[in-house]
């Protein structure tokens, strides 16, 4: 079963480099929705053998909200702000995917230098996390919109679930669902906020945000 | 049980002020929750309750050190904002006043919280509650500052959720069973992995330092502090941070019994002293004085931060010193709040000369600026010296150099700005906004008790929180 969770994790890997070279919101957001549904489906395949109402309600949770509610809200915001699509970036986009890929790189390296359990030793788990929570930052730092901003905020959640993973047998599963609780309403709250910075600077350009500096 | 009280009451008049039909009365939920709350912590902490080593939640002596100023502030804070609330009638309070009460509810737990998780999900949900809070005013700028808090804020509080997975992971490791309650890590001990032990504490102490609003990661805080009512900007300061405190101080009792002490203590120091040195290059340039306060903040979280690097005295002396911070910085945003409501504006180019139009408040917001620059007798001075006494003692001399020269340009900057504010001649538009604010007994003697509570506990320095610190060194050094 680690070799059809290893293809998911490898497809949210490739997914950041994805998210990193869109040039468009709507593309951006459908990126995210889809690692999140790989994120979701990944608990089934890591305890195939004693499959407990518990991690499938953890599954479910995780598909519904990083997949579908999550995006949905962001389209939502996206639409009732009548924002133009394109994403202009601080960091261009090829110079992005190219930090991206390199900090793929450097997760896999770094991973292998990490001491894990025998039973981890032979999956992407570690390596898709750190790559995610990387290429997070860079959406974080290099994008404008506050939209691509809470989507790269989303990639980082992601890398962290991922790394979540590991423990999910022995933590009880109180954390996860906070985890997954504390996103939701996180990203509620981002979207209120994103709907009153439309009507207050009337754009959600953050780049117009500059009033408040030394 | 009266131990999960202090978390379900408040919690209870959150969401009984949220259905609370009349917006006139709703803020006195504020004073009558927060006395409620207030009984409930200082009667654990004169009978101390027994708590299991397993609990996952308990009124341990860190939360016994720590949680009876929060509640004190909140109550003060609680009185001021009846009048608040009613001279800023324009607004509707049913989110503010209900945020406000959750915030106090998730206080407690996070001070109460001795297990990873629940410590963890009780940060990241005072930082969401809070979110209402920031926008009160409404104003643009007001967002701006609340989509920075919650962008950096955010980040932080992920990084801390991935440093807390690190330190599960490093039990994991070393064999352990995976009971992430703090005594059970501390239990481990050696057990624990050692690369993910060193993950672990550089993500938490970034991010938890984010909560707190240590430098490099306190940029959200001006903003924040500048841009909220002086009354949020006192629970904030004296309130939210010193939970994101006391978990770096459980934290690192964690990795100093995984061996790693001498590295934890090394960059605490370090991290403290910058941030104290940020905070008074920034001090000494700000032209905002609500600003100023945040600038002030920071350098407090670096003080903090730097007593917690100094071992079994230094964390006393930083108790100490949250109490006298708590307190100080609670009379300063609540008197430099009438100031703003007053002047009309935050910044020095605009406001001067408020010592005629609103006497009261410029007299506390000054004696409140000599008592955070530690002059004596207030508690600062105190809670300060013992900090520098465990530095010295410890043989951290060049910290304790640096640590002087800090305090010294720090007082510059305040003193600057505060005195821009009150001497001169007012400005006819504050003169104008000067009638229209009154300063009632309600907006005035709030700041001026926490004044005085400040002085008293420097004066006095009770026995029982004396004992209760002492009982917190010993629950986070303990004795082999």
């Amino acid at each position: 079963m680690i070799s059809t969770l290893n293809l998911l994790v490898g497809l949210a890997m490739g997914l950041n480099l994805v998210a990193l070279g869109s040039s468009r919101l709507p593309s951006l957001i459908r990126t995210v929705a889809t690692q999140g549904v790989a994120l979701g489906l990944m608990p089934l395949f890591l305890e195939s053998h004693h499959l407990d109402w518990r991690i499938t309600l953890v599954a479910m949770a995780t598909v519904a909200g990083k997949g579908f509610i999550i995006p949905g809200l962001l389209r939502r915001a996206m639409r009732a702000a009548n924002i133009e699509r394109e994403i202009q970036p601080f960091i261009k986009l090829v110079p992005s995917l190219l930090l991206g890929a390199g900090g793929t790189i450097a997760a896999v390296a770094l991973a292998g230098a990490l001491p894990l359990l025998p039973e981890h030793a032979g999956s992407l788990l570690v390596p898709g996390a750190l790559a995610s929570v990387l290429t997070g930052f860079i959406l974080l730092i290099g994008r404008a919109k506050a939209i691509s901003q809470v989507c790269g905020y989303l990639i980082l959640e992601n890398g962290i679930y991922l790394f979540g993973l590991l423990l999910i047998k022995t933590t009880p599963l109180l954390v996860e669902a906070g985890v997954l609780l504390d996103l939701t309403v996180g990203v509620f709250v981002l979207g209120i906020i994103i709907d009153r910075i439309q009507r207050a600077f009337d754009s959600l350009d953050t780049r117009k945000l500059t009033a408040l500096h030394e | 049980m009266n131990s999960l009280l202090l978390i379900i009451i408040p919690l209870v008049g959150a969401v009984l002020a949220a259905l609370w039909p009349e917006n006139r009365t709703r803020p006195w939920f504020l004073p009558v929750v927060g006395f409620l709350h207030m009984c409930l912590c200082f009667r654990l902490l004169v009978a101390p309750p027994q708590v299991s080593p397993e609990a996952w939640v308990g009124f341990d002596p860190l939360a016994a050190a720590v949680l009876p100023v929060v509640s004190l502030l909140f109550f003060v804070c609680g009185i001021y904002a009846v009048p608040y609330l009613r001279i800023r009638q324009e607004r509707p309070n049913r989110v503010f006043v209900a945020a406000l009460l959750a915030v106090l509810g998730l206080l407690s737990a996070g001070h109460q919280a001795r297990h990873l998780g629940i410590l963890w999900i009780a940060t990241e949900a005072v930082t969401l509650a809070a979110v209402p809070l920031l926008h009160f005013n409404n104003t643009p700028r007001a967002f701006e500052a609340t989509w920075k808090y919650l962008l950096v804020g955010g980040t932080g509080i992920a990084l801390s959720l991935l440093g807390s997975f690190c330190l599960g992971y490093s039990s994991l490791h070393g064999g352990g069973g995976g009971d992430l309650t703090f005594v059970a890590l501390m239990a481990q001990g050696l057990g624990l992995s050692r690369p993910w032990v060193l993950a672990a504490w550089v993500l938490l102490l970034v991010g938890y330092g984010t909560k707190m609003g240590l430098a490099p990661m306190h940029t959200w805080k001006p903003d924040a502090y500048g841009e909220a009512p002086g009354i949020v900007g006192a629970i904030l300061a004296g309130g939210v941070t010193s939970v994101a405190f006391t978990a770096i101080l459980r934290i690192r009792s964690v990795i100093n019994s995984a061996g790693e002490g001498q590295m934890a203590d090394r960059t605490l120091l370090a991290i403290g002293l910058f941030s104290m040195v940020a905070a008074a290059l920034f001090l000494l340039g700000t032209r905002d004085y609500k600003r100023m306060l945040a600038y002030s903040s920071i350098e407090h979280m670096g003080i903090l931060s730097l007593g917690a690097s100094l071992g079994a005295l230094g964390v006393w002396a930083a108790l100490f010193h949250v109490w006298s911070n708590s307190l100080t910085k609670g009379a300063l945003f609540l008197s430099a709040g009438n100031i703003r409501r007053a002047a009309g504006s935050p910044s020095l180019t605009d406001v001067r000369g408020m010592s005629a139009v609103v006497p009261r408040s410029a007299a506390i917001f000054v004696t409140g600026m000599f008592a955070i620059t530690a002059c004596p007798p207030f508690g600062p001075f105190f809670s300060e010296l013992k900090i520098l006494g465990a530095a010295l003692r410890t043989g951290h001399g060049m910290a304790a150099a640096g640590f002087l020269v800090c305090l010294l340009f720090a007082f510059f900057g305040l003193t600057r700005v505060v005195f821009a504010v009150v001497d001169g001649r007012p400005r006819s538009a504050a003169k104008a906004g000067g009638k229209c604010f009154r300063e009632t007994f309600g907006l005035i003697a709030p700041p001026l008790l926490l004044l005085l509570l400040s002085l008293g506990l420097g004066l006095f320095t009770p026995a029982l929180f004396q004992n209760t610190w002492t009982a917190a060194v010993a629950q986070l050094f303990p004795s082999p």
